[in-house]
């Protein structure tokens, strides 16, 4: 019955779907990431935006916690300080550890007490290293652009959104950051380090939200410009952008944050 | 006498009328709305999260935990007695024994998902709304599922089969009640939950059981409305 049954494809392009729902029937489309075979049909496993390349057919996952992953830059919140290193607490269902050979060059001798370097409460930019099959998660702070933050402000977004908050290369957080002045740090789980002006730091939570909310929709960027170029008005008139030195700063977080594991989902849903 | 009309005019295979929603509450990884009537229920899905104390953890997959719990104004006027009881532990049970063989924690080592549903009124079929509401918050809160579970109560009034009974008709004297609630994996058609309450004769829990899949069916078109109605930007 299978061969003879024509194949059907249920669901169009980056439309919304939802576990349990049939995206197609027949056996001429594959199901890959989130979907799953039930004799003629394929099913959905997870809520998301479903895409479709030729046969393939793949839902790319829009809630949920953050998934650690190996090379994923993260923002991260020291929570204990143990004998050979740190537990970081990173938005995500496990603790991470970070180990004092990642964290520092120096020599430390035996029993030294470590919150030199991080203290309980102190946040970190840092790289996952490894991530085992029974979720212990390494991290390093040794890296271009990796280190503890000093002042500014958290946000917690959708880890999901983050490919594109960040954009293209990078093109999405660039903008914010140029309109409004501040420094950011985006973290693939979510947590977002923005300083600058009380204005700019206002404006840019509020464009980072409504890139969070407008996600899945088309023209995002032309949306986020002209919102921006729209209450940029007030945000100069109050008072003048931070100075060249946190620009160039900000231009060097940017490479940080590039996330290339996500690449497909960028350009999916270009 | 036989049960010729149903007190609230339902013709006998129709549910009460339906409202499904999906992010309701903000703080919590996903959130679903269920209400059926004038049974209410909201679930909130938290995690998953690390799982304490360590003992319970389970080095080969995640656990699901779901907490049932009616709000002490929610019952027939008389004040349901707050707090946890034997009743609300079981039916605790029984959901995450419903929802368990849909949902995969293999990726959750060592973790919890913890399900917390809430009924702020309550008019009979409340374990059945807290698994079409809880459902929905699995599947907000981003946790892979094979099929939403739907579920909804059959069963006998005097010498009718019903589907979704009410508290009127539940407590209807000539000639008695039966009352099984049902949870259905639609997609597979696979049972994960079945109680009884009263009796049934063979050829009426046959039929009661059609009428509940044809039910399960609608409820779980419902549930998948509700989740993507959450994408729609308000303008």
């Amino acid at each position: 019955m299978t061969k003879e049954a024509k194949s059907k494809l249920l669901i169009k392009d980056k439309e919304i779907a939802a576990p349990g729902e049939v995206l197609a029937t027949g056996m001429d489309f594959l199901p890959s990431y989130g979907t799953y075979r039930l004799n003629n049909e394929i099913m959905a496993n997870k809520l998301g935006v479903a895409s479709v390349v030729g046969k393939v057919i793949k839902i790319i996952p829009v809630a949920g916690r953050y998934p650690p992953k190996r090379g994923d830059v993260v923002i991260g919140k020291v929570i204990d300080v143990t004998m050979n290193g740190w537990i970081i607490d990173i938005n995500c269902a496990y603790d991470a550890m970070m180990n004092v050979k990642d964290a520092t060059s120096d020599f430390i001798k035996r029993g030294e007490n470590l919150t030199r370097f991080f203290k309980i409460g102190d946040h970190i930019v840092a790289q996952i290293t490894n991530v085992t099959s029974q979720k212990l998660v390494d991290l390093t702070v040794k890296g271009h652009g990796l280190r503890k933050i000093f002042g500014g402000r958290l946000i917690e977004v959708n880890t999901h959104k983050v490919p594109r908050i960040i954009g293209k290369q990078g093109s999405m957080v660039t903008m914010i950051k140029q309109t409004t002045g501040c420094n950011i740090i985006v973290g693939q789980n979510g947590w977002i380090w923005l300083s600058g002006t009380p204005e700019g730091e206002n404006l840019a939570v509020e464009a980072i939200k409504k890139i969070e909310r407008e996600s899945h929709l088309s023209g995002l960027t032309d949306k986020i410009k002209s919102y921006l170029e729209k209450n940029k008005v007030e945000v100069s008139q109050a008072s003048k952008p931070v100075g060249v030195e946190k620009k160039t700063q900000s231009s060097k977080a940017a490479s940080v944050s590039k996330p290339e594991p996500k690449e497909a989902v960028k350009s999916d849903k270009k | 006498m036989t049960y010729k009309k149903r007190y609230d005019g339902r013709n006998f295979d129709q549910m009460r009328e339906i409202e499904a929603k999906a992010g309701v509450i903000d703080r919590a990884t996903g959130s679903g709305y269920f209400r059926i009537g004038k049974t209410i229920a909201y679930a909130a899905v938290y995690g998953p999260k690390e799982l304490h104390p360590k003992f319970m953890q389970n080095p080969e997959k995640g656990l699901l935990r779901c907490h049932y719990n009616m709000m002490p104004f929610s019952g027939q006027g008389n004040r349901v007695r707050p707090g946890p009881n034997r009743r609300s532990k079981e039916i605790g049970l029984v959901t995450q024994k419903a929802l368990l063989p849909t949902v995969n924690l293999e990726n959750y080592p060592k973790a919890v998902v913890d399900v917390f549903i809430e009924f702020p009124q309550t008019d009979a079929g409340s374990r059945c709304a807290g698994i079409c509401a809880a459902s929905i918050a699995l599947a907000d809160a981003g946790i892979e599922m094979k099929d939403l579970v739907a579920s909804v109560s059959v069963g006998r009034v005097d010498d009718k089969i019903v589907v979704d009974l009410d508290y009127e008709e539940e407590a209807h004297e000539q000639g008695g009640t039966a009352d099984m609630p049902v949870a259905i994996i639609p997609s597979t058609g696979e049972f994960t939950l079945l109680q009884m309450d009263g009796e049934l004769d063979p050829k009426q829990v046959k039929e009661a059981l059609s009428m509940a899949k044809k039910a399960c069916e609608e409820i779980k078109q419902a549930q998948i409305k509700a989740l993507k109605d959450r994408f729609e930007v308000k303008k």
